[in-house]
């Protein structure tokens, strides 16, 4: 897959269609991946990567890149196809300057997981049928493929890509998901359960920024959390209740625009599972007002900006609450 | 435990002088009415209001002064803002002094000085000239450069009319922006009528205004024959702590706030251009 | 040297506990390492580091500085400051051992930081040498040899024992605490543990990592290098870097109104924020590229052009693996040697 996505961007930059290509570029070691913007064939020779440890949703980096003069090459994997219907959608994408090729997504692997088995030392990663072969400075070791997966591959919701110039490899279907398991365990604990569940993991935030930072979904040109003269920023948890606030009030920033790309929890320096703010949002959406995939096109309108006859009164939202 | 300089004395601001519309000078001393604490010409001290903020101010008047201290403070954010509302007998907190100051006691001395000051910039050099006139035997000749947008802008007018006009071996020139009536001085900006000027290279020079201005009294000064060495100013970076520990306001390696503000112009010449 | 056998460490971990606050890496659910305050049956982490950084336990993300009383135009200042208790920080790793003098350096420098000083006054730190470096391990790089950390007191394991050395009074007082439960031993097997790590932390793969093209003396050229541009380009300004970061230590001073009184508290801060350096009238440092060069600038070469060469980074590594975008110093410093 890697040969033709390099091969097809090599082929456009050299017929003058596009003069970046956005993709990733290889590190130190074989999973330390990075979001790179490549100019020309040498550099995508020398360092283009695309495998199973190339994670990062890159269409955020769109908002910046199409502002800039001349067409970029931006490769997509499916669920990335929504974030980026999703900015086209709110205006923060010039569509006239990107030309969008969707390749072949997950299951993508987190080393994080890998780490976590004790596997440490690690210099070299190989899949061999579903069996990871994993060269490590203590002598090779095997998991299965299925452990190591990433918790944003591990409920995919669809293999489908909803935008693209063109395609490499097949497209596939919206998958059958049971992406809200964990939110209907969720709902099924008592509030003390749930408030319990919410702090330990939220504890834990280190206010770093990197989940709203990475969010293809936040992309306000000030944050109200950076803004001093609203008095709103708050770079440090100062007590539990702001450390709640921050991640609440992102969520609900970011409800019915969120397209469950789980960029949050992916890149999320203490493992704190933010994704299932967003999904109980997406659930409550699609049993309020009707199923609804943020990112599925560009033109609907989104189920909280939209009035119809038939949206519930908001007392059943209040008497929800009251539960 | 000992003192820590993040814990602030309390002061009292006994005076509140209307400079110019936007600038205000506050005198302050400490609740038992004596100067809070000795500083040099050029130091600075952070001023706070508790829950409004706290941002570091230029000490306006001279150390000579053993009564009190003074703050020219112009209006252009939220502390400034509550400052500049606020009555006499208002207590705020201080703490400094911080960071380095003009060389009065070493490579200033024996100098004929010439201080080049542009709006709300004559703030730190205040404290330097009224520093050298009350050590006037120290000094040579003193030329003084000032300029505002206007009349009304420029700060320090009463004392510069009432007092240094006065003064042997000092001369002073000011000059506005754009003419106005009832002012019959010399009209221009602060580079130009320094080149107009032309002093004499044998001075040594303190400059002080918008980066700006500076940018442009630098260029002039150099056609006019000053060597970088000669020249020295004060910067302004955001800062919080004010002892180069809270790590924003360097330029390169040098903190503003404690190996500033003051720096000769070839020393920040080697320093990166980023500020 | 004074030993005890592995399966009895507890032991000296309820000991300790009896009469001091004792701290020690523990997994958690996720199998993620943290420094927590240790009760009976809490099991010591066999990670090679914690998540954070140990810099929390002397400079903490956030802390109460001072508190005012505002009563019509007066105004009291309460200084809440209070004698911290002692207590012990037990499994610090070589890296983080070092991120302490690093610390000191900006914090014990004159005006000292009381804050600072007290926690570090009354903390006891045992560390323990590394048998399992990690690819992602470049401590050596900074002159640090992680079979030999430094530290009040060293723990070292063989395996089946856990060893004992005292560095500083302190580290003596401790080992002096839990005599009692050590015996002499053999420290012949040790001896061939420490031999293989210090073979294994030779061929690492950052292990030839350079810090020759740094220093105060490359500031300009490295200031001006054209190479920021495209280092910084996938930065997302967040602050995760800072964060776990053990030697980062830019901070912020805020207000917070409680409604009865305003705390003045400090938190950390990170110069990859768009806020760092903005003023009422401007911002220095208005892109990303200025804000990234700024971090890497300063642990490369403005803390070494004020510290006697020392740099600024230990090598922990945790940047590496939890950028969100995996760029790190390391790809920094690789950047910018090539010329």
């Amino acid at each position: 897959m890697q040969e033709a996505i390099i091969k097809r961007a090599k082929e456009l930059l050299a017929d003058g269609s596009v003069n970046r290509v956005i993709g990733w570029k290889k590190g130190e070691f074989v999973y330390d991946i990075t979001p790179a913007v490549f100019e020309t064939a040498e550099e995508i020779d020398a360092d283009f990567v695309y495998n199973e440890l190339t994670s990062a949703n890159v269409s955020k980096y769109l908002v910046k890149e199409t502002k800039k003069d001349g067409k970029v090459l931006v490769f997509l994997k499916p669920c990335d196809t929504y974030s980026f219907n999703q900015l086209t959608k709110e205006h923060r994408i010039n569509r006239e300057n990107v030309y969008v090729i969707g390749i072949p997504g997950g299951p993508k692997l987190d080393v994080e997981k890998i780490k976590a088995k004790g596997i440490t030392g690690i210099l070299n990663i190989t899949n061999d049928n579903g069996t990871l072969k994993i060269e490590t400075l203590y002598g090779e070791e095997t998991m299965p493929f299925a452990d190591a997966v990433s918790t944003k591959c591990e409920n995919c919701k669809s293999k489908k890509h909803v935008v693209f110039d063109e395609l490499i490899g097949e497209d596939g279907d919206i998958t059958d998901t049971n992406r809200f398991e964990m939110v209907e365990k969720l709902e099924n604990m008592t509030s003390q359960e749930r408030f319990d569940f919410w702090r330990d993991q939220l504890s834990k935030c280190i206010r770093c920024n990197a989940c709203r930072n990475i969010c293809p979904a936040c992309t306000c040109e000030k944050c109200v959390f950076d803004n001093p003269d609203l008095g709103t920023d708050n770079k440090a948890a100062a007590d539990s209740f702001e450390e709640n606030m921050f991640h609440i009030i992102r969520a609900f920033h970011v409800a019915g625009r969120c397209t469950d790309c789980g960029e949050c929890s992916r890149v999320c320096p203490q493992n704190i599972p933010l994704h299932l703010l967003n999904r109980k949002f997406i659930k409550d959406i699609n049993s309020l007002y009707g199923e609804y995939q943020a990112g599925e096109d560009t033109t609907s309108r989104a189920p909280l900006t939209d009035y119809t006859f038939d949206d519930c009164e908001a007392s059943i939202v209040h008497e929800r609450g009251a539960e | 435990m000992n003192n820590d300089t993040l814990i602030p004395y309390i002061g009292v601001v006994t005076d509140i002088r209307q400079d110019t519309p936007d600038v205000k000078t506050f005198r302050v001393v400490s609740p038992e009415g004596q100067k809070v604490f000795e500083h040099m010409p050029g130091q600075c001290a952070m001023l706070s209001i508790p829950g409004v903020g706290e941002a570091m101010f230029s000490i306006t008047s001279s150390p000579t002064n053993k009564e009190f201290m003074e703050f020219s403070i112009k209006k252009c954010g939220c502390l400034t803002n509550w400052l500049h509302a606020m009555d006499v007998g208002q207590q705020i907190t201080i703490r400094g002094p911080y960071g380095n100051y003009f060389p009065v006691e070493t490579e200033l001395k024996g100098k004929d000085l010439l201080f080049i000051a542009g709006g709300i910039g004559l703030a730190p050099l205040r404290s330097v000239i009224n520093y050298v006139r009350d050590n006037r035997a120290n000094y040579g000749n003193v030329q003084i450069v000032y300029g505002s947008r206007s009349k009304d802008d420029l700060v320090d007018y009463q004392e510069i009319i009432d007092e240094w006009l006065k003064d042997d071996g000092i001369e002073v020139n000011l000059t506005i922006d754009n003419a106005q009536e009832g002012w019959d001085g010399h009209v221009g900006f602060v580079p130009t009528y320094v080149k107009e000027l032309a002093p004499s290279t044998s001075k040594t020079v303190l400059v002080c205004g918008p980066p700006i201005m500076i940018k442009f009294t630098l260029e002039g000064l150099k056609e006019l024959g000053f060597k970088e060495t000669q020249v020295y100013t004060t910067m302004e970076l955001r800062m919080k702590c004010g002892v180069g520990k809270c790590g924003r306001c360097n330029i390169g390696n040098k903190y503003v706030c404690k190996d500033g503000p003051v720096f000769r112009y070839d020393e920040l010449g080697e320093l990166p251009d980023e500020y | 040297m004074l030993k005890i056998s592995k399966d009895r460490i507890t032991e000296i971990f309820n000991t300790v506990a009896e009469s001091k606050s004792l701290y020690l890496p523990v997994n958690r659910e996720d199998g993620q390492a943290e420094f927590k305050k240790y009760e009976n049956g809490m099991v010591l982490s066999e990670n090679l580091n914690t998540l954070r950084s140990a810099k929390d336990f002397f400079f903490p993300q956030t802390e109460n500085l001072v508190d005012f009383k505002m009563e019509g135009k007066n105004i009291e200042v309460i200084d809440v400051r209070e004698e911290c208790e002692d207590f012990v920080i037990f499994g610090v790793r070589a890296c983080d051992a070092r991120s302490f003098t690093i610390l000191d350096k900006v914090f014990l420098a004159d005006p000292v930081d009381s804050y600072y000083k007290n926690r570090r006054d009354h903390g006891t730190i045992v560390t323990m040498a590394c048998t399992r470096p990690s690819e992602t391990c470049f401590c050596g790089s900074f002159g640090i040899d992680a079979t030999e950390p430094e530290g009040d007191a060293v723990c070292y394991t063989d395996g089946s024992s856990y060893f004992f050395k005292a560095n500083t009074e302190k580290g003596e007082a401790f080992i002096n605490s839990v005599s009692s439960l050590l015996e002499d031993g053999d420290t012949a097997e040790l001896e061939k543990v420490q031999a293989k790590t210090k073979e294994i932390l030779a061929k690492l793969p950052l292990s030839n990592l350079s810090t020759d093209s740094f220093g105060g003396e490359k500031l300009n050229e490295l200031f001006k290098s054209e190479k920021w541009a495209e280092l910084s380009e996938a930065c997302l300004g967040c602050g995760t870097c800072t964060f776990v970061c053990p030697t980062c230590q830019c901070y912020d001073i805020k207000d917070f109104n409680t409604g009865n009184g305003i705390k003045r508290f400090r938190c950390w801060d990170s110069c990859m924020y768009s806020d760092f350096t903005k003023m009422a009238h401007g911002n220095p440092r208005l892109s990303q590229v200025e804000r990234f060069r700024q971090r890497f600038m300063h642990k490369l070469v403005y803390f070494p052009a004020n510290n006697n060469g020392e740099f600024g980074c230990v090598g922990c590594g945790r940047c590496l693996s939890r950028c969100p975008v995996s760029m790190n110093i390391v790809k920094v410093m690789k950047a910018l040697e090539e010329k």
